[in-house]
């Protein structure tokens, strides 16, 4: 360990590129408020002094698709949102997450119907699903935290691959 | 039923030749398509029933022809009367005048009506869907119409529903 405690007292940290990019994608995550129905409620209270996500770098939910990088989609989508959800999904830019927030947005919720999608995966590709009804505070967080470690174990061949 | 309402009930009868029914306390009156809109000017101006609180249809297919009842429910908030009027509509092509001009609330109520049964209303400012997306065929509510429901995913069944899923790539 000699040679890191001298450099960490000269003030250098030495890691991989890999390493220092995931790890900056992951504490500033920005989500885009994607809150439709009951879901959304839960999402607030996580946002809100009680739970707060801030502590995961979720400082503030942006409005605007272009200056996020995660959508939470909260709630039920019907087959009228469907549509804008895609549209809003394409206008955030590289890199970007998606996270389903409780049962309607994994897979149809209680909601088995001609009007509901049965699962937002059928709309935009889903990195991390949180199950409930609605999923408490903890339960979102603990969904952020997985989404967290699977960025963490991103490698840049995958990506390139993917390009 | 109340005594004013026993009163209005039997102008409606004696006048627009309606029938009066009443079934637990409410009383209802078929009036037919033609009349609508005299009938609801008439309640409005003459009777004070100001508001129109409910709209909306059944279907009774297959039990009962006429196929489908359109349902407005009139309130008098002056009088603390309230009365439900019933329109017998056949089940192809269902045409009803519209009652936009005499209750403004009327315009959204058949909209969603004409969305979810197909009843058209002749004379309507706007007659788009309200619920469903703009270019979806079929009319949800109907009693013919299918459930539309996902077969649930259980353990022994997985493999062969996720294959027919449409996920998103991308």
């Amino acid at each position: 360990m000699g040679i890191e405690q001298k450099l960490g007292n000269m003030g250098v940290v030495t890691t991989t590129l890999e390493g220092v990019v995931n790890w900056s994608r992951t504490r500033a995550m920005w989500p885009m408020l994607f809150g439709l129905a009951c879901c959304a409620i839960e999402m607030m209270s996580a946002q809100a002094p009680n739970y707060d996500m801030s502590r995961f770098g979720m400082e503030l939910m942006r409005a605007s698709p272009r200056q996020s990088d995660l959508m939470i989609v909260a709630g039920r989508v019907s087959r009228k949102m469907g549509p804008v959800l895609r549209r809003l999904y394409d206008q955030m830019p590289e890199p970007k997450w998606v996270l389903a927030m409780g049962d309607c947005a994994s897979c149809g919720g209680v909601f088995n119907n001609y009007a509901i999608y049965q699962g937002v995966d059928e709309v935009v590709p889903v990195d991390v699903y949180v199950a409930g009804c609605p999923p408490r505070p903890e339960a979102l967080i603990h969904g952020v935290m997985t989404l967290y470690e699977k960025v963490k174990s991103e490698k840049f061949r995958d990506l390139a691959a993917k390009a | 039923m109340d005594n004013k309402l026993e009163q209005i009930v039997q102008a409606l009868q004696e006048k627009f030749k309606a029938q009066g029914e009443e079934f637990r306390g409410e009383a209802h009156v078929l009036v037919g398509a033609g009349q609508i809109v005299e009938v609801l000017t008439w309640l409005r101006d003459q009777q004070n029933f100001e508001l129109l609180s409910a709209m909306t249809a059944v279907d009774y297919c297959p039990q009962e022809e006429p196929r489908f009842h359109v349902v407005y429910q009139l309130t008098s908030v002056a009088n603390n009367l309230s009365l439900m009027l019933r329109i017998p509509v056949n089940g192809d092509k269902p045409e009803v005048p519209t009652a936009t001009g005499v209750f403004g609330n009327a315009i959204w109520r058949e909209r969603e009506i004409w969305d979810m049964f197909g009843v058209r209303f002749a004379g309507h400012p706007d007659p788009r869907r309200i619920l469903m997306p703009p270019d979806w065929e079929g009319h949800p509510l109907r009693k013919d119409y299918p459930l539309g429901y996902e077969e649930p995913q259980f353990t022994f069944n997985f493999e062969e529903i996720d294959l027919r899923k449409p996920y998103a790539k991308e």
